[in-house]
């Protein structure tokens, strides 16, 4: 996974409540097999004023130019600011895959959505949630000074404005860890693979109910296909 | 465990492996559904770091976003959603998962199938890539939504991180009012909390109206938890819970069923439980609920109003509802029941389940749809609930009313297949959300029970179905 450590970048500020999932990343986009590739649909239908069809190339759509990203100030932002319960919705991870693409590196808001929250983290996309009056005062900032930039030091767990103002944020360690390391998720639990298999072995023998039921449908269901029960 | 613990505690505990720092524990899954749109990359990354599926018979696989729901015995034309299948297929195959085809007459939207099979039951840890996996916590189950990445997780170590969550108790107190039902409770819910009221937190559904549902109802109610929220919705086991799990096709049997029930009665909030939150609502005072707007939290009853913004004080709110409104084609102060509708969209994980065809079936029986409804959709939520509802003669109330009857899956609740909105087209719901461009490019969504959508492609706009002559 990527690393995050600390990031200092420009900022663009999506001044909406309860931005959804659907809308950073639309369904349409959801049938591709592969991670990458979503930065350019991005919020598509709020940033482009003609549809997208499949057989047209992308470059050649007309960008909305209202909409805040298309904005020549904000271009090459990496840090998103947004209002309380951003990616709320579906727990599509497509979407932090897009902001990733696009180039966002760091979220602030006063809350996200939990499945986008966690979904953040496994990409190397740190969260920061800020108090609202806090988040106000960055939007304020943003608007009044062009070319406004912040620092987010995961280490300190700080967030610092470029007249030098602190505000704190709280995240927990092992995400944290995570982030800070780089570190790949699976290969930390599977270093407890005895005490999982342990775990595993004692619940199955407890709940017998939990194993059966579902070995003996399998067989029922599989009928010759199946060449016996491969529970370990 | 507390002296008195709540259910989720109950299982959260029972799952519990060990700390993984700050309130995150490592929990055991026990059981994982995937589905065609979030597994692909998971079984990628699988495959890239030479990993193995830790169990493969806690994993059952059905695909149900992206698959047609009619003319399925020919060839799908679009190149991307059929190598999406293919990829489901092959993963399936490689690592030995059970997966029910498309052609399959168990095949469904996999929040119907797994309850259905019998795949999931009480006392289970339930995850799958997709927000509306709450659904399962109807039977007495923690159940979530994952990302892809998680999904991964889940399936090289059958373990997740989670995040301990802040317990919220919604009590419904009362008895429902005669049409209204399981979906107007959950709207009723997110309008008075909000989309964001349970975030953090997990959400048991608990009181005299919850007690009264069938199981059907029940999941209608946890699915929608992710609509306020919270990640996980849940009910306390009872006599309902385990006379609709007994004899499915996954569930225990014999001594090994007497076990699981006896082991099931335990799965309640010991009396004296704390919650971290109490919302207690008057299931008798719930109307029939209708969305205006492009958010969930956006209600009425169908005797409201749009709202104007000019009455919200807060501008961040009243910027959303102004969006809303330009978005949704609305002027303030319109009443419900003047709302015309061009299509209707009865289906969904959240209103496919028999009982759901059943209540718009006896609404729509013997009358026709609207001239100005350009489509009226019936999508069952698996091909059992087909089967049965074409047993029990529903699918000819509805063809001969007018409506099309489709093969299972997501279909317009997600859009990502052919059944969907064009923009500027206002569809009567029975789906779950109502964000922009969800069924739909520009579509406008207004979200509502069976009953009310199909009360709704009669008169060819909003109509209080309890004043509706049956």
């Amino acid at each position: 996974m990527d690393k995050f450590t600390l990031h200092e970048g420009g900022v663009v500020p999506l001044d909406r409540a309860n931005v959804d999932t659907d809308a950073i990343l639309p369904k349409q986009f959801l049938k591709s097999v592969k991670r990458s590739g979503f930065g350019p649909h991005l919020f598509d239908d709020w940033r482009y004023l003609d549809p997208y069809r499949e057989e047209q190339d992308n470059a050649r759509r007309r960008p909305n130019p209202g909409f805040v990203l298309n904005r020549p100030e904000y271009a090459g932002a990496t840090i998103l600011l947004a209002r309380e319960n951003f990616g709320c919705g579906s727990s599509r991870e497509h979407a932090p895959w897009a902001l990733k693409d696009f180039g966002i590196r760091a979220l602030i808001a006063p809350s996200f959505a939990d499945i986008f929250f966690s979904n953040c983290f496994k990409n190397g996309l740190l969260p920061v949630r800020l108090s609202a009056a806090q988040v106000d005062t960055l939007f304020a900032q943003v608007a009044a000074r062009p070319g406004y930039r912040l620092c987010i030091d995961l280490m300190q767990q700080r967030v610092t404005t470029p007249s030098g103002e602190c505000f704190a944020f709280e995240i927990d360690a092992f995400r944290r860890d995570c982030l800070l390391n780089g570190l790949d998720e699976i290969g930390l639990t599977l270093q407890h693979r005895e005490q999982i298999a342990a775990f595993e072995k004692r619940r199955l023998a407890e709940r017998s109910w939990l194993n059966i039921g579902a070995a003996v449908a399998r067989c029922r269901l599989a009928g010759d296909r199946c060449g016996g029960v491969e529970e370990a | 465990m507390t002296q008195a613990p709540t259910l989720y505690e109950k299982l959260w505990d029972e799952h519990f492996i060990r700390e993984a720092g700050d309130g995150l524990g490592l929990l055991y899954v026990d059981r994982h559904l995937l589905h065609e749109v979030s597994t692909p990359q998971a079984f990628e990354g699988l495959k890239l770091a030479g990993r193995k599926v830790w169990r493969i018979a806690a994993n059952l696989a059905v695909a149900d976003h992206n698959v047609p729901t009619s003319h399925r015995d020919r060839e799908m034309t679009d190149p991307l959603s059929r190598l999406q299948l293919q990829t489901l297929d092959a993963n399936c195959a490689e690592f030995g998962i059970t997966e029910f085809g498309l052609h399959d007459p168990r095949q469904g939207i996999v929040h119907v199938v797994g309850p259905e099979q019998g795949f999931t039951l009480p006392g289970m840890t339930v995850v799958c890539g997709d927000s509306h996996t709450a659904t399962h916590g109807a039977l007495g189950a923690l159940a979530f939504g994952i990302g892809t990445s998680e999904v991964e997780h889940v399936l090289a170590t059958q373990t997740l991180v989670v995040q301990k969550a802040r317990k919220m108790l919604v009590r419904f107190e009362g008895a429902l009012a005669e049409g209204v039902g399981a979906k107007d409770m959950a709207l009723a819910l997110i309008g008075l909390i909000g989309t964001a009221g349970g975030t953090g937190h997990v959400i048991e559904f608990a009181g005299p109206a919850v007690r009264a549902l069938s199981m059907e109802g029940r999941m209608t109610l946890c699915n929608m938890a992710i609509e306020a929220g919270a990640r996980a919705g849940m009910v306390a086991v009872d006599d309902t819970t385990i006379d609709y799990c007994a004899g499915r096709p996954f569930a225990p049997t014999g001594r090994s069923l007497d076990e699981a029930i006896a082991y099931w009665r335990s799965l309640t909030s010991n009396p004296g439980a704390e919650f971290d939150r109490v919302v207690e609502i008057t299931a008798g005072r719930i109307a029939p609920q209708v969305t205006w707007g492009t958010s969930p939290e956006m209600v009425t009853a169908i005797d409201g109003a749009v709202p104007d913004p000019g009455d919200e004080p807060d501008s961040v709110r009243r910027a959303g509802i102004l969006r809303a409104l330009e978005y949704m084609g609305l002027e303030p102060g319109v009443r419900i029941v003047d709302i015309p509708l061009d299509k209707v969209f009865i289906g969904s994980c959240t209103n496919s389940r028999i009982e759901d065809l059943r209540m718009a079936a006896a609404v729509v029986r013997g009358r026709r749809i609207a001239s100005g409804i350009r489509q009226a959709l019936v999508v069952p939520g698996s091909g059992l609930v087909k089967a049965q509802a074409e047993a029990e003669g529903l699918q000819r109330v509805f063809i001969e009313a007018g409506f099309e009857w489709h093969d299972p899956g997501c279909s317009m609740c997600v859009g990502m297949n052919e059944d969907r909105l064009n923009p500027g087209e206002r569809c009567a719901s029975t789906s779950n959300r109502n964000f922009e461009g969800r069924q739909g490019a520009g579509g406008r969504t207004h979200l509502v029970s069976p009953a009310m959508a199909a009360a709704a492609a009669i008169a060819g706009h909003f109509v209080d179905v309890r004043q509706f002559p049956g």
